[in-house]
């Protein structure tokens, strides 16, 4: 074991992290800044994003329409002066990455360009093309290039959070090319691991999401807050979960169950018309859309295929030339990794997990109650995003609480003593933890793929579009057995070298902490508001919840949920109104 | 509609043996299944030891690059049903050493992208209370193309000259520096022109034009680098022909 | 790294492979690449005999009738119909690859590949006209 050692340590190099490490290079010069990420940076998830990042301005839009927007999306569980602090800093992080060479798509004039997002009532959406988060990634990890004091662990896994006399003072990360067991001493980590969609069976997220940071810090002692809060995109290619984007409603494609049959018109969306009307049908809010595919699949009128339900998107009526024109990324993502030309056949689509709005618990400065742990983009809960996230939001919240953790984070550092040498003894231990557990592991009958289908069942079952407290119930047993099963795993790579079972398996683990959570979360939560949606408490519960769930590790390994208060600055809760 | 595939997968244990060998598995076929669907089938359930990258699975990340019937390929865009009947060749890449199984090493690329400056050099920083600076769709046109690579190292694998000359900075990256070149907001063309025009820098390349064809993106780095040839060309005569204060 | 060197627990041991002599034959892209750096073989050819030329006219005429006999023996012959294979072919892809070099903008706009193959082309047929009228005038 070799013990490097640093001033802040940013687990995670994706939109979040980098911009984090930049914060703490250009704040703080003097500290040594360090970023570890188990894949290289350009590799994370950010990397998926399509739409866009919202920051207020056009002449005509104003900060507090930007904030009502989110607030309102977000069922008033946002936190208001988060969401003040964000819409706030938003444009100037948004510049800020405009200096820093993103190439925003832009107005003839040369100014940025700006687009519609669905639940933003003013067009605010800056964009790079249909890549607007391939755009930030690589713009943000070429800009850390210029910095020599950023020292990178590319492709090192972290294990475990160390926690000593109360603080967070480093990690322990296995270095994947060998095998090796490492240290990394930090006085400040941020996490920037990103969300968690891997715990669910159809989700956009990329194979690298399985809540290691929430994990992490869970484990450390940190709570988990507002985890019961899955966001749900409508449609989704059932196996891959590629994305498809909802233009290809907007342009006239139709939902059509195995019937042939445009079945949104039995769920109070509105009648079939030829041509798209907006707010209504195809147009409908996502969530409802989502709920239509569930009560469907619950009269046996969906198709079933080896992936499971679905439905079909139907765009064959639009011709050729209308999906060149309008819709050229559909048909390429079709044709490219799904085998299926949208011109000719229908588009098997289904809702897919698509971002977590739940994640460790921060202030607005990106600190978690652990001192000396912060986080910051999906993997953390400010929380701005409330009980339902707006789109567009997310990509700008990793720019400006990336900052935010990365400033507080180096501030922190720099008021600090070195990590003493218990932290090392620790280390020792998870080491040997890793050794016996997994790495010199024999026996065993458990498969890591069989266990992580039952855990994807369990929470497509329970924790999905609609939740009861019977199958929450169950599902909360039944995550406690796979707990008790992953024991008994059985491992066939003892190497040391690049061991992807070895990843494969503690992602596994990190994933069943991150679900209990959720279903523990959900349970508790006995209202409905944004994405979780009970039928057993159908109507939301303001007197008793308008609360952030707070999931802590209890001492039997099971959380244990709390509340706290949200916090209300000018808007008091009203109606959520879909559409404009 | 045939019910499998074989798949022939270089495996390579550094642990226990010095050189890769060749083992076949038996997968299912599908229409919707990818070279990578079949890898973590394979994965899954019949032999976890099995190791490779991947991520997003829709050509964007970047991890996936393999050799695949011989062609470097992003494996989550090569459909079984394009290699039919089979057996389907998956090797590790060319030209890299590799680490394990199909994983290979590319820290030589992210030391030579830095090599490269890619980012915004500027003589003056504008304060950001100025707002952006302007730039015209057709600006935007110039370098867009260059923008577009995912660092897959598919065209690395192509490039022969890279595989005999590993010291050759390559083609992603010399398409990266001129992405910034070409970016009417920066002012570091010259930097980086003699960091390229070094040996190791566009001269080694001979225009083989692989590079392009494997690029999944279309970045065309091939002609990143005549483009940039051209330049260091015309700035090399000027140097020769005029007075220091004219170039 | 050799392949006798032993594996060490928490150190990468690499494959190499080693880059075969025949790389080239592996694909038809690359024989194609290699067989067009081979036409500077035939162009530095075509020079060399330029320069016997100019050199054998500064002679005087035996001289010179003796080096027109020379090309016409049938060895010679062959070897200047290889050439101008080699040399075609050399022109063509290079022609074909030109757009990659040579971006042209027009009010913003990239002019398309094909017009710029094309323009090489014809200004390839031009200079090749320009040189038969003068060498069939002088006759």
């Amino acid at each position: 074991m070799d013990r490097f050692a640093c001033d802040v340590l940013v687990v995670g190099g994706g939109g979040a992290g980098l911009r984090a490490v930049i914060a703490v290079a250009e704040t703080h010069p003097k500290l040594r800044v360090a970023v570890i990420s188990k894949v290289y940076p350009m590799r994370s998830h950010t990397v998926s994003a399509e739409g866009g990042a919202a920051a207020v301005i056009k002449a005509g839009d104003s900060l507090d329409a930007h904030a009502y927007d989110t607030i309102s999306g977000g069922d008033w569980l946002s936190d208001q002066d988060a969401v003040e602090a964000f819409v706030r800093e938003a444009p100037e992080e948004m510049l800020r990455l405009e200096h820093w060479g993103c190439p925003w798509s832009r107005e003839p004039d040369g100014h940025i360009a700006v687009r519609p997002f669905g639940g933003m009532k003013i067009e605010r959406t800056w964009f790079a093309a249909d890549k607007t988060g391939f755009h930030m990634l690589h713009t943000l990890f070429q800009t850390t290039l210029k910095y020599d004091a950023i020292e990178r662990y590319d492709e090192w896994f972290v294990t475990k959070l160390l926690v000593d006399a109360g603080r967070c003072q480093g990690v322990v990360a296995t270095e994947l090319a060998t095998g090796k067991i490492q240290v990394i001493t930090a006085k400040a980590v941020i996490l920037c691991t990103g969300g968690c969609g891997k715990v669910f069976p159809f989700t956009t997220n990329a194979n690298i999401k399985n809540g290691d940071g929430m994990a992490l810090a869970y484990r450390a002692g940190a709570p988990l807050k507002d985890m019961e809060f899955v966001q749900y995109h409508p449609t989704g290619l059932p196996f891959t979960g590629i994305l498809i984007t909802e233009a290809a409603r907007a342009e006239g494609g139709w939902l059509l169950n195995k019937d042939g049959y445009r079945f949104l018109q039995d769920y109070d969306l509105g009648k079939p018309e030829p041509k798209p009307v907006l707010r209504s049908m195809e147009l409908g809010p996502r969530d409802r859309l989502s709920q239509a595919f569930v009560k469907e699949q619950e009269k046996g009128r969906t198709l079933e295929g080896p992936y499971g339900h679905y439905v079909h998107l139907d765009l064959r009526h639009l011709g050729a030339r209308v999906i060149d024109t309008k819709l050229p990324f559909v048909r390429e993502l079709c044709l490219k990794y799904q085998n299926i030309d949208p011109v000719k056949e229908m588009i098997p689509v289904r809702p897919v997990v698509h971002y977590m709005m739940g994640g460790v618990s921060t202030d607005i400065h990106g600190a978690t109650p652990l001192p000396g742990l912060y986080a910051a983009g999906e993997a953390a809960c400010v929380s701005i995003n409330g009980a339902n996230r707006l789109g567009s939001n997310s990509l700008t919240e990793c720019l400006v609480f990336g900052a935010r953790a990365g400033e507080a984070a180096a501030a922190f550092a720099a008021a600090q003593r070195e990590p003493g040498p218990s932290v090392l003894a620790q280390a020792d231990d998870e080491g040997r933890r890793l050794e016996e557990k997994f790495r010199r592991k024999t026996g065993g009958h458990e498969r890591i793929a069989t266990l992580r289908a039952e855990m994807h069942e369990t929470m497509e079952e329970s924790a999905g579009i609609y939740r009861t407290g019977a199958t929450l119930e169950k599902a909360a047993e039944k995550l406690q057995s796979l707990q008790e099963r992953f024991g008994d795993l059985a491992l066939a790579d003892h190497s040391y070298t690049f061991n992807t079972e070895l990843t494969a398996a503690l992602e596994l683990s990190y994933m069943l902490d991150v679900a209990e959570a959720i279903v523990h979360s959900a349970l508790r939560r006995r209202e409905s508001r944004g994405s979780h949606q009970r039928t057993d408490f159908p109507a939301r519960d303001d007197a008793e919840f308008l609360a952030h769930s707070l999931a802590y590790r209890g001492a039997d390994g099971r959380p244990r949920v709390e509340y706290l208060p949200v916090t209300i600055t000018r808007w008091p809760p009203g109606k959520r109104v879909y559409g404009r | 509609m045939q019910p499998a595939v074989t798949l022939r997968v270089t495996r390579y244990r550094p642990e226990q043996e010095s050189e890769p060998t060749l083992a076949t598995y038996e997968v299912p076929y599908r229409k919707d299944w990818v070279v990578l669907d079949a890898l973590n089938y394979i994965k899954d359930t019949l032999d976890g030891s099995l190791s490779f990258r991947w991520s997003c699975r829709m050509g964007v990340c970047g991890s996936c690059g393999m050799k695949v019937n011989g062609s470097p390929k992003l494996t989550c865009a090569s459909f079984l049903s394009d290699s039919l009947p089979g057996p389907i060749r998956v090797e590790p890449l060319d030209y890299f050493p590799v680490v394990r199984d199909l994983v290979v090493d590319m820290s030589d690329f992210m030391r030579k992208l830095k090599k490269v400056k890619p980012w915004i050099i500027r003589h003056d920083e504008r304060p950001l209370a100025e707002g952006e600076y302007l730039q015209t769709p057709d600006q935007l046109d110039a370098y867009k193309q260059f923008s577009m690579c995912i660092n897959c190292m598919l065209c690395y694998s192509a490039c022969p000259i890279y595989g005999l000359e590993p010291s050759f900075i390559g083609p992603a990256a010399i398409a990266l520096a001129q992405r910034y070149n070409m970016d009417s907001r920066d002012e570091g063309a010259p930097e980086r022109l003699e960091i390229l025009s070094e040996h190791d820098g566009i001269w080694q390349c001979t225009f083989v034009g692989e590079c392009t064809k494997v690029c999944p993106k279309h970045v065309d780095p091939a002609g990143a680098i005549q483009q940039y040839k051209l330049t260091g060309a015309i700035h090399w005569l000027k140097s020769l022909l005029l007075p220091r204060g004219a170039r | 790294m050799s392949a006798e060197a032993h594996y060490t627990p928490y150190h990468p041991r690499w494959y190499r492979r080693r880059v075969s002599v025949w790389w080239w034959l592996q694909n038809r892209a690359y024989a194609g690449f290699v067989l067009r750096e081979l036409t500077s073989v035939f162009v530095a050819f075509f020079a060399g005999v330029t320069l016997w030329q100019l050199r054998t006219l500064a002679q005087g005429p035996d001289a010179y009738a003796r080096f027109l006999a020379c090309l016409g023996t049938p060895l010679f012959v062959a070897l200047h119909a290889v050439a101008f294979l080699f040399v075609l072919f050399h022109s063509i892809t290079w022609f074909n690859l030109a757009p990659k070099a040579v971006v042209v903008r027009l009010s913003g706009k990239r002019v398309p590949d094909w017009v710029v193959v094309g323009l090489n082309y014809a200004a390839w047929l031009v200079l090749s006209g320009a040189v038969a009228l003068i060498v069939l005038r002088g006759r």
